[in-house]
C-alpha cells in the first residue's frame, strides 16, 4: 500500500500540481485570445507581449512597494501591484486599438490583415518592453516560497517521495478559479456581458437591437488587458519574468484556444488544461512509478518516457494539427478559423 | 568570385610584405577578437583589457624586436554566430593588417575563425577561453593555441572529485551546445571508466521559463548528485531552482560555467554543500595579475588572466622568433611557455623580452601558471570548490 501512495505522491509532485498550475496559466491566456477572436474577430498575436507588458508594469510597481517596505506576507507583494499593472495595460490596449485596430475596423478589413497588423503590434510591444526593463531575467517573488516542502512532507507521512506545493502554485490555481468564475458570471448575468455575447454572435443583429459597438469593443479590451496582466504576472511569479519566454508562450496559448474551440470561453479553459497535461504526461519519465507499482524485485533500465523533454513544445504543435484536421471547430465547437 | 580573387591576391601581397618586415618591425598589431555581444558578453570586456594590458606592458618596455610598439584592434566575434566570427576575423586581417589574433571567446566562434580565416590566411590564433575538446584534434597547421585547458581534462578532474567524495551514481544535464555536450560526454566517459554509473545524460535548452519537465525526468532517473553542465545565468540556474522546488535533488555538481556569485545569490542557502570545479591556480601569478589589473582600472574576471597570458605568449614568441610572421612565431610558442628557462610572472614581460634578446631561454608562468601540452593547449589546473555558508570556498587545487 505504501508503494501505491509513493507512486501517487510522485505523480502529484511532478505531474498533477505542475499541470494544474501551467494549465491555469494557459487557460487565462487563452481566455484573452478567445475573447478578442469572439468579439473583434481576429487572432491577436500581440497577446503574449500584452501579458509581458502587464507583468512588467506589475514588477516595476512591486519594486516600488518593496522599497517602501510594503508587503502582504506570506503572499507575494506583486498581488498588491496587479491593479496598477491592469490599469496601465488597459490604457495601452485602448491606445493601440485607437491608433491601429480602429482604422482597419472602420474599413471592415479582412481578418488576415488584422492578424498581420497584430504581429506588428507584437514586435512593437516586444521592443518597448525590452527598452524599458531589458531582455534579462527578473525575479520579483517575495513572501513565503513554500506552503508544503518536499522534505517536510516526507517526515510527516513517512513516504519515500516528497510532495511540494509552492505558494505561487496555490495562488495561481486559486486566482484562476476566481477569475474564470467571475468571467462567466459577467458574460452570462450582466447586461454588458450579454451585449458582448450578442455582438459576438451576430454583429448586424446586435447593432439593430441598439447595442453600442464602441462600448463592446471598449469593454472587450479592458477585459483582455486585465486577463493578460493577471496571466502574465502569475506566470512570472511562478517561473520567472523574461520577455522572450512570453513570446514562446504564444504557441501553447493559441493551441489551447483552438483545441477548446476558439471564441468559446469554456473551450479556452478546457483547452488550457488539455495542452498543459498532454505536454507533461507525454514527456514525463515513469520509471519510478512503474517500479513502485510493479512487482517488488523488478529491475528497469529504461526511463519509461514517451518523448524527450525537448519535445515538450512539439506536443502542442501536434495536438493543434490533429485538432485542425479532425475537428476544426475544437472540442467545444467554437468558430472555425 | 572576382571579389574573393582580389581579396586573396591582397592577402598574398600583405602576407609577403609582413614576412619581409621580419626582425626590423617597428610596429606590431594584434587583433582582439572576442564575443563582445552574445551569451558570454559579460566576460569579454575584462578579457580584452587583460590582453591589452600585456600589449601595453610590452610596448612600454621598448624591447620587442626593433623597439616595436604594440597596438591592437578590437572586433566582435559574437558567441553563437559562426559567420559573424569569421567576418570579424577577416576584417582585422584584411583591413587592419594584424599580425596575430587573440580570440575567440567561445568554442564555436573559435572553430569558425580557425577554419575559415586563420588557416587559409596563415595567421596565428590564440584563444584565451575556448575549451571544446574538438579543438584538440582539429587540423590547424599548428597556427592555433589556447591558454585554457580542453574540457576533456575538466571531465577527468570532475570524475576524480566525484570518486573521492564516494559518489557512485550521477544524473547529468547539459546545455545543448558544443561546450555542454563536449564536457558532459567527457564526464560520462571518465566517470564510467572509473566504475561510476550515469543514470541519465540529457540536454536542456537555455532561456526557457520552466524546467519542471526536465527536472521530472532527471528525478525519475535518480542519482546521488545532479551534475549541471550549464550556464549560471541561464538554464543551469533554472534546473537547480526547479530541482530544489520539487525536492528532486539537494546536492549539485557545478562545472566552470556554473561558478559565480550570481548563482549563489539567486539560489541562497539551499546551495550549501554543493561542489564544483573552475580553472584556477595557487601560483602567485594570479594574485600579481589581479593587482596589475586593479592598477589598470579593471576587475580580473574569469578568463581575463588567460587573455593576458595569450597576448604575452604571442609577443614573447615573436621576440624569440625575431619576427612577427605567424609561421615563424608558431614554432616558438612552446619554447617560451614551457621549461627550461627563467620563470616569468605577470608584470615581468620586459625581463622576459630582454632574456630572449640576449639569446637566453624563458619559462613563462604568467597569471595562470600556463604549461602547454598536446596540440598547444593549457594542461589545466583546477580549483575544487565547496559552497559553504553562501560562498564559493576553495577546497584545494588539482
Amino acid at each position: 500500500m505504501t508503494d501505491f501512495f509513493n507512486a501517487l505522491t510522485l505523480l502529484g509532485n511532478f505531474l498533477i500540481i505542475p499541470g494544474l498550475t501551467y494549465g491555469s496559466q494557459l487557460a487565462l491566456g487563452a481566455l484573452g485570445v478567445t475573447l478578442v477572436y469572439g468579439v473583434l474577430r481576429f487572432s491577436n498575436f500581440g497577446h503574449g507581449e500584452t501579458m509581458a507588458f502587464g507583468a512588467m508594469v506589475t514588477i516595476l510597481v512591486t519594486w516600488g512597494l518593496q522599497s517602501l517596505g510594503l508587503s502582504i506576507q506570506p503572499l507575494p507583494t506583486a498581488l498588491l501591484a496587479i491593479p496598477v499593472g491592469i490599469l496601465a495595460t488597459v490604457v495601452l490596449t485602448l491606445l493601440i486599438d485607437r491608433f491601429v485596430y480602429r482604422y482597419h475596423r472602420e474599413r471592415k478589413a479582412n481578418p488576415v490583415i488584422f492578424l498581420i497588423v497584430s504581429i506588428g503590434v507584437m514586435f512593437f510591444l516586444g521592443g518597448l518592453i525590452r527598452f524599458i526593463i531589458g531582455p534579462g531575467d527578473q525575479i520579483f517573488f517575495d513572501g513565503t516560497r513554500f506552503i508544503l516542502k518536499a522534505r517536510e512532507f516526507k517526515q510527516m507521512t513517512g513516504l519515500n517521495e516528497g510532495l511540494s506545493l509552492k505558494m505561487t502554485q496555490a495562488v495561481t490555481i486559486i486566482t484562476a478559479v476566481i477569475i474564470v468564475a467571475a468571467m462567466f458570471w459577467f458574460l452570462n448575468h450582466t447586461r454588458t456581458g450579454k451585449s458582448m455575447r450578442a455582438y459576438s454572435d451576430n454583429e448586424n443583429l446586435a447593432l439593430l437591437s441598439g447595442i453600442n459597438p464602441d462600448r463592446v469593443v471598449l469593454i472587450t479590451w479592458i477585459l483582455v488587458a486585465a486577463l493578460a496582466t493577471i496571466a502574465g504576472t502569475l506566470y512570472g511569479l511562478d517561473k520567472s519574468f523574461k520577455p522572450f519566454v512570453y513570446m514562446q508562450l504564444l504557441l501553447p496559448i493559441f493551441a489551447s484556444a483552438i483545441v477548446g474551440g476558439v471564441g468559446n470561453p469554456i473551450g479556452a479553459i478546457a483547452g488550457g488544461y488539455v495542452i498543459a497535461f498532454s505536454e507533461l504526461i507525454l514527456t514525463f519519465a515513469y520509471k519510478k512509478v512503474v517500479l513502485y507499482l510493479g512487482p517488488d524485485n523488478m529491475e528497469l533500465e529504461s526511463l519509461v518516457q514517451f518523448l524527450g523533454t525537448d519535445y515538450k513544445i512539439a506536443v502542442s504543435f501536434i495536438i493543434l494539427v490533429i485538432v485542425l484536421i479532425i475537428k476544426p471547430t475544437g472540442l467545444f465547437s467554437g468558430k472555425t478559423i | 568570385m572576382k571579389k574573393t580573387a582580389i581579396a586573396m591576391a591582397t592577402a598574398a601581397i600583405l602576407g609577403s610584405s609582413v614576412a619581409l618586415a621580419g626582425g626590423h618591425a617597428k610596429t606590431v598589431k594584434l587583433g582582439v577578437v572576442l564575443g563582445f555581444t552574445g551569451p558570454a558578453e559579460s566576460l569579454a570586456e575584462s578579457m580584452a583589457r587583460g590582453a591589452e594590458l600585456a600589449m601595453k606592458e610590452v610596448s612600454a618596455s621598448k624591447l620587442l624586436l626593433d623597439s616595436a610598439t604594440v597596438s591592437h584592434v578590437r572586433a566582435d566575434s559574437t558567441c553563437v554566430d559562426a559567420s559573424a566570427a569569421a567576418a570579424a576575423a577577416e576584417r582585422v586581417i584584411a583591413s587592419d593588417k594584424v599580425d596575430a589574433i587573440i580570440g575567440a571567446l567561445c568554442s564555436g566562434a573559435t572553430i569558425s575563425i580557425l577554419q575559415n580565416v586563420a588557416m587559409p590566411k596563415g595567421v596565428l590564433l590564440f584563444s584565451p577561453s575556448a575549451t571544446s575538446p574538438a579543438l584538440s584534434t582539429l587540423e590547424d597547421n599548428d597556427l592555433f593555441f589556447r591558454a585554457s585547458p580542453s574540457d576533456a581534462r575538466q571531465g577527468q578532474v570532475i570524475s576524480e572529485v566525484l570518486q573521492e567524495k564516494g559518489i557512485k551514481s550521477i544524473a547529468m544535464t547539459y546545455t545543448n551546445n558544443d561546450y555542454g555536450k563536449g564536457l558532459a560526454d567527457s564526464i560520462q566517459s571518465n566517470f564510467e571508466a572509473a566504475g561510476g554509473k550515469v543514470t541519465i545524460n540529457t540536454p536542456h535548452e537555455d532561456g526557457k521559463g520552466d524546467y519542471g519537465a526536465e527536472v521530472g525526468a532527471l528525478a525519475q532517473a535518480g542519482g546521488d548528485i545532479l551534475v549541471v553542465v550549464g550556464y549560471l545565468d541561464q538554464g543551469g540556474k533554472g534546473i537547480i531552482q526547479s530541482s530544489l522546488d520539487a525536492g528532486a535533488f539537494d546536492q549539485f555538481f557545478l562545472p566552470d560555467a556554473m561558478i559565480g556569485d550570481s548563482l549563489l545569490q539567486a539560489i541562497g542557502p539551499d546551495l550549501n554543500g554543493s561542489i564544483g570545479t573552475v580553472p584556477g591556480t595557487d601560483s602567485n601569478g594570479a594574485q600579481i595579475y589581479a593587482e596589475l589589473a586593479k592598477k589598470d582600472g579593471f576587475e580580473a574576471g574569469p578568463y581575463s588572466p588567460e587573455a593576458y597570458d595569450a597576448a604575452a605568449l604571442t609577443l614573447l614568441a615573436m621576440q624569440a622568433a625575431n619576427s612577427k610572421d605567424s609561421n615563424a612565431v608558431k614554432a616558438k610558442i612552446f619554447d617560451v611557455a614551457n621549461a627550461p628557462g627563467t620563470k616569468i610572472l605577470p608584470g615581468e614581460l620586459a625581463k622576459g623580452l630582454q632574456i630572449l634578446k640576449d639569446g637566453g631561454q624563458i619559462d613563462y608562468v604568467g597569471a595562470t601558471a600556463v604549461e602547454l601540452i598536446g596540440a598547444g593547449e593549457s594542461s589545466g589546473s583546477y580549483r575544487e570548490i565547496l559552497v559553504k555558508d553562501g560562498e564559493n570556498t576553495t577546497v584545494r587545487y588539482r
